[in-house]
């Protein structure tokens, strides 16, 4: 069994991200930068199968600027076997990843595509969704839990109220949420080979994917922001506060 | 303009996040609800009655007893055609089933939006929250979900809207419901209650949510919790509130025993008044309260149960 998986390089979960003075956008220079949290899930998913003998082969993907490249190392030094890199230096919109992701697909035909659940920059939620549209595959997102079994995929979702279990014929997308798994980190000798795996690069046009956007970003702002209010000293000066001045309770 | 906004239920009742969907939709237009389900006609009646909502389409067929993602994105895709706009709320329904019919459709979607500025155009948050972003869209069909928190709940009484039945669409047969595992609680859902007091790593177990849970009697509040409470398994998934969680704005939010990471505070920093226990007088929860108790919540608590009587 094949398993591609998605990778996105984002702003390190840890930074404080800064809105640039035009309002034109998030100051990503000079920023330190890091897999998409959700994609390392994805990624340690897929190489717990391959040590289950599930699977024979992982495939990371990655769609952004030349430096998305340090992002698919990071993922073969945990185990993905090969890269593919599609070079765009554009902001991507997840249908036009989607499209890229589903051209892939199609070309390395896997059983399995995971992707992580939502990419911690642009917040969407979309392109695991996005992709199973394009493929016609069913689609199991928000992934608490994942069992194969002869061509089907049973996943386990986190829903609002709880979880959900759906059977999904394979191929399939599925989409980690944050319990699938506890990722692990490279160890130095495996980030030294995978300095020697293969990465292919792709560009949009190979790919034959337009890429331009469905929508224009006109401005990003500030969020209005919130003061600190005041210290209390005890439970019972909280409670007539949230009484008498609040007036919430 | 038509929109047509998908209604999201368990067959029997109407949840209440669809009410806020409804009140986006009805800022850009004239309002359809689309019941899909089995025996479901009581939410259709329900749906009927909101405010705002002109029609109610029904579709009810074995096929969407569960709402899958599948068969409902290829009914969805079947009726978008006679709509400028289609919503759903920003719920783990919505976002599962939406992208899939943005997709069939060829359009973006748009995520999670806090306001409609025109009918091209919307704000949406993005980096957990740290940045407001205005997007306009240049697609015929816009597909939405709604972040029910920045909308207030359509009226539940006063509409008077017909209902017609609609046909089913293919069910592409890739995905089959298999079962779910719901938690079980009396206390009023999360996302809509007025008051919400969460509990974070500092709680130390599951058992002490009981010191919460004492609490949340007294309020009838919900019980939420951050990622750490929940990894830890004190509480149910269900419960986190955050960037990747639940988004909450409640009246009143308690966080206990929270530090306040930026993925916290994208969950429930639009809540009216937000109150903190924490020990540590320097966590970041405290920037963002309007009343903060600096000492150790094993104390504070029964204090706090005590104080409210
Ligand atoms: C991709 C990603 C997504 C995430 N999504 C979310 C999300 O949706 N929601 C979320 O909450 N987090 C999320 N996180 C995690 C987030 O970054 C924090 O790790 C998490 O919120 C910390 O939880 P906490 O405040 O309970 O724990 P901690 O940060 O460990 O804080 C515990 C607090 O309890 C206080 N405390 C301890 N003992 C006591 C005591 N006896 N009395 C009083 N106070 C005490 C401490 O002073 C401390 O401030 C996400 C992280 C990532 C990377
Ligand atoms: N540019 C990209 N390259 C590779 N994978 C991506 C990219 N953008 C999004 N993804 C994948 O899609 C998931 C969801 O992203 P989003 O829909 O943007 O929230 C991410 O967790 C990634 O797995």
């Amino acid at each position: 069994m094949k398993i591609l998986i998605a990778v996105k390089r984002v702003i390190d979960p840890n930074v404080k991200v800064r809105i640039k003075s035009d309002q034109s956008g998030v100051e990503t220079t000079n920023v330190k930068m890091a897999m998409n949290p959700f994609d390392e899930i994805a990624l340690e998913e897929a190489v717990r199968l391959k040590e289950a003998g599930t699977a024979t082969e992982i495939v990371a993907v990655s769609a952004g600027p030349q430096q998305a490249q340090e992002t698919l190392r990071t993922a073969l030094a945990v185990g993905a076997d090969r890269g593919v890199h599609i070079v765009a230096e554009v902001e991507l919109e997840p249908l036009i990843v989607a499209k890229l992701l589903s051209a892939i697909a199609e070309r390395e035909s896997p059983d399995l595509f995971i992707l992580g659940k939502q990419a911690i920059d642009d917040d969407s939620s979309q392109t695991g969704q996005m992709l199973a549209a394009l493929l016609g595959w069913p689609q199991g997102t928000f992934a608490y839990k994942v069992a194969i079994e002869n061509g089907t995929a049973t996943v386990t979702r986190e829903i609002d109220g709880g979880l959900e279990t759906v059977a999904l014929k394979m191929p399939a997308v599925i989409t980690t949420d944050l319990r699938l798994n506890e990722p692990r980190y490279a160890s130095l000798p495996n980030i030294m080979k995978a300095k020697k795996k293969p990465i292919e690069t792709f560009k949009p046009e190979d790919l034959g994917v337009d890429v331009a956007p469905h929508l224009a970003t006109l401005k990003v702002e500030e969020p209005t922001g919130r003061k600190a209010g005041v210290i209390v000293e005890n439970a019972a000066e909280l409670v007539e506060k949230l009484r008498n001045e609040a007036k919430v309770i | 303009m038509t929109v047509l906004v998908l209604a999201e239920h368990d067959n029997a009742t109407l949840r209440a996040a669809t009410l806020n969907a409804i009140a986006a939709a009805t800022q850009l237009g004239d309002t359809h609800l689309l019941v899909a389900g089995q025996s479901c006609r009581k939410v259709a009646e329900a749906g009927a009655r909101v405010r705002g909502v002109s029609k109610v389409l029904l579709v009810d067929d074995a096929r969407y007893a569960h709402p899958l993602a599948e068969p409902m994105a290829t009914l969805l895709v079947k009726l978008a055609s006679g709509y400028s706009h289609v919503l759903a709320a920003a719920t783990t329904s919505g976002k599962n089933i939406m992208p899939r019919v943005a997709a069939l459709l060829d359009v973006a979607q748009i995520s999670e939006i806090i306001a409609v500025i025109d009918e091209n155009t919307f704000k949406r948050p993005i980096y957990a929250g740290n940045g407001i972003a205005t997007v306009q869209s240049r697609d015929a069909i816009k597909v939405i979900t709604v972040r029910g928190t920045a909308f207030e709940a359509a009226a539940t009484e006063g509409g008077q809207a017909s209902i017609e039945d609609a046909a089913a669409a293919d069910d592409p047969g890739k995905s089959s419901f298999v079962g779910q595992d719901l938690s079980k609680t009396e206390r009023p859902e999360l996302t809509s209650a007025r008051v919400v007091i969460s509990g974070g790593r500092g709680l130390q177990s599951g058992d002490n949510f009981r010191l919460l849970e004492e609490i949340a009697d007294k309020l009838g509040a919900a019980i939420g919790a951050s990622r750490a409470a929940v990894d830890a398994g004190f509480v149910p998934n269900d419960y986190q509130v955050g960037q990747t969680g639940k988004i909450v704005a409640p009246d009143l939010y308690i966080a206990v025993g929270i530090s306040g990471a930026i993925q916290h505070l994208a969950g429930m920093k639009d809540s009216k008044v937000i109150v903190a226990i924490n020990k540590d007088p320097e966590a970041p929860i405290f920037q963002v309260a309007d009343y903060g108790v600096v000492g150790d919540l094993f104390k504070i608590l029964p204090e706090l149960s005590a104080a409210l009587g």
